[in-house]
């Protein structure tokens, strides 16, 4: 027997899932799926920011395009911070493709002129 | 002087829904007053996921989720001003307006929205006893420097306080790299979200103590050392349990309190809620005034503000056509175990159905929520969990309005 949280919407969801797998108390399909992924293979999205190399004391937000194994997110954060990018950003631009080869890219999050 | 028909008082997340209702209800002649240099208010520095699940049925980030926003008022071509403070205002709806360019400005509005968020609460307001030393910040302000301008607050850190900001900023201090010893809560609960304690701190393997404070902060220059000591349920000190931390920083995280000193001017009643006292189409008391957001009562799922926002909007739109005609006023009042209700006031004229947006006094189970007027049961809806950090919302049809007395109650019962 495993307990944990779902975290997939503010609802936090107080997740069991017993030795067969079977999950219980999720108040919807996606917990249920975050269960099984939380004893699998854990995974998480990250958001950081990264310098705006033509601004002063300014940074620009960045996110994972999608989740990351729970493992690697301090060497994904050592990467994001060497980036930088120029100013204007959109979002949606991509500051760096498949970053250490997870299959994941690292999108910008605001729209900078 | 010039005039408007609506001036929207803050561009963030719920001036521009509301800017945004009433351009789509036919009111053309607005403007959006925004003190800081883009749209999109707290929003900007909250670079985390988690928004727009209810609105756009996906997560977003901050950033994200205020420029789909940004984009309608473009869109709309709804006029906005940057840089640019309110100051004052009157009854007769006349605002004082000083930004750089033009100096100190006028305009006379028909109606007025005031949506000018929150602030937090600082040290000197929680009175820490102990040195004035330097280190001591709040979550918000620790959040604009990380997150706008790239700057640490501090390398070993204690967070005092677990709302979500706090929660947040736990997690997001400790993947640039500083320590986060621990967060330490007041209250015998945690204030955040169960979510953000997942994924914020059992993450991160941070400790969080429930019933325990700073008793005492130590630092001659910088902050040395924080004593972080339990309380009893008086909320006072126990002796003897005292626990020594050293670290740079206390990053406060302890309540926001909605910003309304604006409404001083126009001897504005207020709430329970600290923002103005409204009805059900969020009009304050003084005519033709109207508020929404974290400056009418502190949310914490920005899609409720947005909602919000444009419920102001509606409601300012047909104050503008004049289609509010009023009556008497029912007023609504909370009872037994609810802290606060907005609105706190409907409107015997009312067409509409009517939302109920409350927060319980302190955590609670299998609950029956009675709504009564003279006596007689409105409403009885049950709720297996209450907690004081999520705000409830409950809806209460038109057709139930006539059954109203003078004063409609909200209490919980146990079942
Ligand atoms: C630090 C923080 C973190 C949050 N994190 C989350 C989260 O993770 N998820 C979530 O769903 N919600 C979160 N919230 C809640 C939600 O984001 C906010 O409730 C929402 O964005 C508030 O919108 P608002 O328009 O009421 O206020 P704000 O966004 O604060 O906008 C108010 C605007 O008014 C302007 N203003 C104020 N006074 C004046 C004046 N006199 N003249 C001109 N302009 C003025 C300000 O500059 C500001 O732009 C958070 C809130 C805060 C404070
Ligand atoms: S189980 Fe469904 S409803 Fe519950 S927290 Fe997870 S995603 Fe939300």
């Amino acid at each position: 027997m495993k307990e944990f949280t779902c975290i997939i919407c503010p609802r936090g969801c107080r997740l069991t899932v017993d030795d067969n797998m079977n999950v219980t108390g999720n108040t919807c399909p996606r917990g249920k799926q975050y269960a099984i992924s939380e004893l699998t293979n854990p995974v998480r999205t990250i958001t950081s920011s990264v310098r705006v190399n033509n601004r002063d004391d300014l940074l620009v937000s960045v996110k994972t395009s999608g989740s990351i194994p729970k493992g690697k997110i301090f060497e994904v954060m050592d990467e994001i911070n060497k980036l930088s990018v120029s100013a204007p950003t959109r979002i949606g631009d991509i500051v760096k493709k498949d970053i250490l080869g997870l299959g994941v890219d690292i999108l910008i999050t605001k729209n900078i002129d | 002087m010039r005039t408007v028909d609506l001036l929207i008082i803050g561009g963030g997340s719920a001036g521009m829904a509301a800017a945004i209702q009433a351009k789509k209800e036919g009111i053309d002649d607005i403007l959006i007053v925004e003190r800081d240099e883009h749209l999109g208010g707290i929003l900007n520095q909250c670079i985390h996921n988690g928004f727009g699940l209810t609105e756009f049925k996906e997560e977003l980030t901050g950033p994200e989720y205020l420029s789909r926003f940004v984009k309608q008022v473009e869109e709309l071509k709804i006029p906005y001003m940057l840089n640019s403070m309110v100051i004052s205002l009157t009854k007769d709806k006349i605002v004082t307006i000083s930004n750089k360019e033009e100096g100190v400005l006028e305009y006379k509005a028909r109606a007025i929205i005031m949506a000018t968020g929150c602030y937090e609460r600082s040290a000197g307001a929680i009175q820490i006893p102990g040195d004035r030393c330097s280190g001591i910040i709040t979550a918000g302000t620790a959040q604009k420097y990380l997150n706008i301008h790239g700057y640490l607050c501090g390398k070993r850190i204690v967070i005092l306080g677990s709302g979500d900001i706090g929660l947040i900023m736990a997690r997001r201090l400790t993947l640039e790299g500083a320590k986060v010893i621990c967060v330490s809560e007041l209250m015998p609960y945690s204030n955040g979200l169960n979510r953000n304690i997942a994924q914020c701190l059992n993450d991160y393997n941070i400790p969080l103590y429930l019933s325990r404070s700073v008793s005492k902060v130590i630092g001659k220059n910088r902050l040395e050392k924080v004593i972080l000591t339990a309380v009893d349920d008086k909320m006072q000190f126990i002796p003897g349990t005292d626990m020594e931390i050293e670290c740079d920083t206390l990053i406060l995280s302890v309540g926001l309190i909605p910003y309304i000193s604006l409404l001083d001017y126009i001897d504005c009643p207020t709430s329970s809620t600290k923002g103005a006292k409204v009805n059900e189409h969020m009009e304050t008391m003084i005519d033709g005034i109207f508020s929404c957001g974290n400056c009418l009562h502190v949310h914490d799922v920005v899609d409720f503000v947005t909602d919000e926002g444009r419920l102001a909007g509606h409601g300012a739109a047909m104050y503008l056509k004049d289609q509010l005609q009023k009556g008497d006023a029912i007023n609504v009042l909370p009872k037994d175990g609810i802290g606060y209700v907005v609105p706190q006031q409907i409107d015997r004229n009312n067409q509409e159905d009517v939302t109920f947006k409350f927060r319980v006094r302190r955590p609670v189970k299998d609950m029956n929520l009675i709504i009564e007027s003279n006596g007689q049961l409105i409403a009885k809806i049950f709720k297996p969990v209450l907690i004081p950090s999520e705000m409830v919302m409950v809806k209460l049809s038109k057709d139930k309005l006539p059954l109203l007395g003078e004063e409609v109650s909200l209490r919980l019962e146990e079942r």
